[in-house]
């Protein structure tokens, strides 16, 4: 397809009226429509041509996007076993971790913010943690936990499995992360609907569960799922404690074949995987605006 | 005493916020079923003292009793004082994450233990009776400003308080909608309502008021009949201030 034929078919007038009339034909018309398309077509033809005319271009090609090898990482043989198959670890692992880190980050923002003399080393305490966890690389929480508890020789905690403590040490760093982000929620709820809801004879926590919560949490949910994307690549990092996940089994791979085309594999499935969640927290904002604005007409 | 304890007793209230003296000893008495309207200038204090009576904000010194209960003692549930005093706030303050119908079964059967049936019969008998039946279901941002004061009418009264404390409520309003929440406001006083009304509408002052306090400089600087106030003011602030009304055409 020709990009004058492209462009030409979309300015049609009637092709804009009745056809299904998109948001982007909308907000462009039907010159601007012949712009952004010339314009994204020698934008990324720059790009590709700028990898095919390379000097190296044929043996990067053959390194990275060897299909026989992209087969073989995808459906794995009997000496090596698929990414795709050591994929399903990453994704246990972030559920699993994604799940434990709502909970324990709700409990350290609300500890965090109780009032009153006697709660003062509670307070302290999520203070702490949350300093501790976020100044501290994740690569290093994982080495600690990773090697330090199985060192402590404790019956139950030691002699957990690696994907055990790579999930505990994620929940630990993220958990500090998002703890911030309900706090920021929390503190954005105006103090005028706490003292609605106490004047109606509603206890502090009463308050606080019924009235600031629900509003705080729907507003951080963006920068919450923002947070799990990151949480999904950095699964990958629990490979430094032996575990065998995604990106581990493509450097095997790779180090067996003497061919990265694991690692595009391995690429393309996180990517695959985090753009669900990255489109629906899009969705919600979007969702979040519309709702705003339909209360701002009256 | 021989005479029931007053429903409200303000004794020389006193409250700073930090080097901000707002109420300088105020001395306030509401009788059961009486309609008391305070008037002043902005800052006065009125608004503080509201918010002192329903505890959400401590008072510094002095006395407040709550049908001879003192609100400070030691041992007293402010939760369970604050259910039977309501409070309507300039800004509404309803929920906007619930329906119309949630914000005001949510205390009745949080707070007074009701079952979801009878918070939401209650309810729904009290939005039929200001009109807004239909709005059950709505969200709070669907509502119009009238219609959200209402809202939030109703939703204090749900808790059946014995006194209502409203914050000019008719403050945040276009023109248009002021009458509707008024009229909310006169039934209820019709209906023996023990109500404390901070209010900037001087000629519904004048109209529903069994009493006038003119606060001036965190204090009660003159009280009386509406009669009293707004044709023969005694204090000179008094006088002032409601000159300036009359000048500004708003009585």
């Amino acid at each position: 397809m020709s990009p004058e034929k492209e462009a030409g078919s979309a300015g049609d007038p009637s092709v804009l009226k009745n056809g299904p009339v998109d948001r982007g034909s909308r907000m462009f018309g039907g010159r601007g429509f012949l712009i952004s398309t010339t314009s994204t077509l020698v934008f990324f033809g720059a790009i590709v041509a700028a990898v095919v005319l390379a000097p190296g271009s044929a043996i990067v090609r053959e390194r990275f996007f060897d299909p026989t090898y992209i087969e073989l990482a995808l459906f794995g043989s009997e000496t090596s076993p698929s990414v795709v198959g050591a994929f399903v670890l990453n994704i246990k692992m972030f559920v699993i971790a994604e799940i434990l880190i709502l909970v324990l980050a709700l409990v350290i923002a609300v500890v965090r913010g109780i009032p009153g003399p006697a709660f003062f080393p509670f307070r302290l305490v999520a203070i702490a943690y949350t300093d501790l966890f976020r100044g501290v690389p994740l690569i290093l929480v994982l080495y600690m936990i990773g090697f330090g508890v199985p060192g402590l020789g404790l019956k139950f905690f030691s002699s957990q499995s690696d994907v055990t403590f790579g999930v505990a040490a994620l929940v630990l760093v993220y958990s500090a992360y998002v703890a911030e982000v309900y706090r920021a929620g929390i503190d954005s709820v105006h103090e005028s609907q706490t003292a609605a809801a106490r004047s109606l004879g509603l206890s502090r926590r009463q308050s606080l569960r019924f009235v600031v919560l629900p509003q705080a949490i729907r507003r951080v949910i963006p920068p919450l799922l923002n947070d799990f994307i990151g949480l999904q690549k950095d699964t990958a990092l629990v490979s430094v404690l032996g575990s065998i996940e995604a990106a581990r089994a493509a450097q095997i791979q790779a180090a067996e074949q003497f061919n990265y085309s694991s690692y595009v594999v391995a690429a393309a499935l996180f990517v695959l995987m985090t753009i669900p969640l990255a489109r629906f927290t899009d969705h919600l904002i979007e969702r979040a605006r519309r709702r705003r604005q339909a209360g701002a007409v009256l | 005493m021989s005479h029931p304890a007053p429903a409200l007793h303000l004794e020389d209230v006193h409250k700073s916020f930090g080097p901000v003296h707002v109420l300088r000893g105020i001395d306030l008495s509401v009788a059961a079923h009486e309609v008391i309207c305070l008037i002043g200038a902005s800052g006065s204090g009125k608004s503080t003292l509201l918010k002192c009576v329903n505890v959400l904000e401590p008072v510094d010194s002095g006395r407040i009793l709550v049908e001879g209960a003192d609100v400070a003692a030691r041992g007293v549930d402010v939760n369970q004082l604050r259910r039977r005093i309501g409070i309507v706030f300039q800004a509404f303050n309803l929920f906007p994450h619930m329906t119309v119908l949630r914000n005001i079964t949510l205390a009745p059967e949080q707070a007074l233990g009701l079952s979801r049936q009878e918070a939401r019969r209650g309810a729904e008998e009290l939005l039929e009776r200001f009109g807004l039946a239909d709005k059950s279901n709505e969200y709070p941002d669907r509502l119009s400003g009238g219609q959200q004061q209402r809202v939030a009418i109703v939703r204090a009264l749900a808790m059946r308080p014995d006194i209502m404390l409203l914050d000019e409520v008719t403050s945040a309003l276009d023109p248009e909608l002021v009458a509707e929440v008024l009229d909310v406001i006169r039934e209820l006083a019709h209906g023996g309502m023990t109500m404390l009304i901070a209010t900037h509408e001087m000629g519904f002052a004048r109209d529903i008021a069994d009493r006038v306090c003119f606060l001036d400089e965190g204090v009660v600087a003159e009280q009386g009949s509406p009669d009293q106030i707004f044709t023969a003011p005694q204090h000179k602030r008094t006088q002032q201030f409601l000159q300036r009304i009359i000048d500004a055409g708003r009585l």
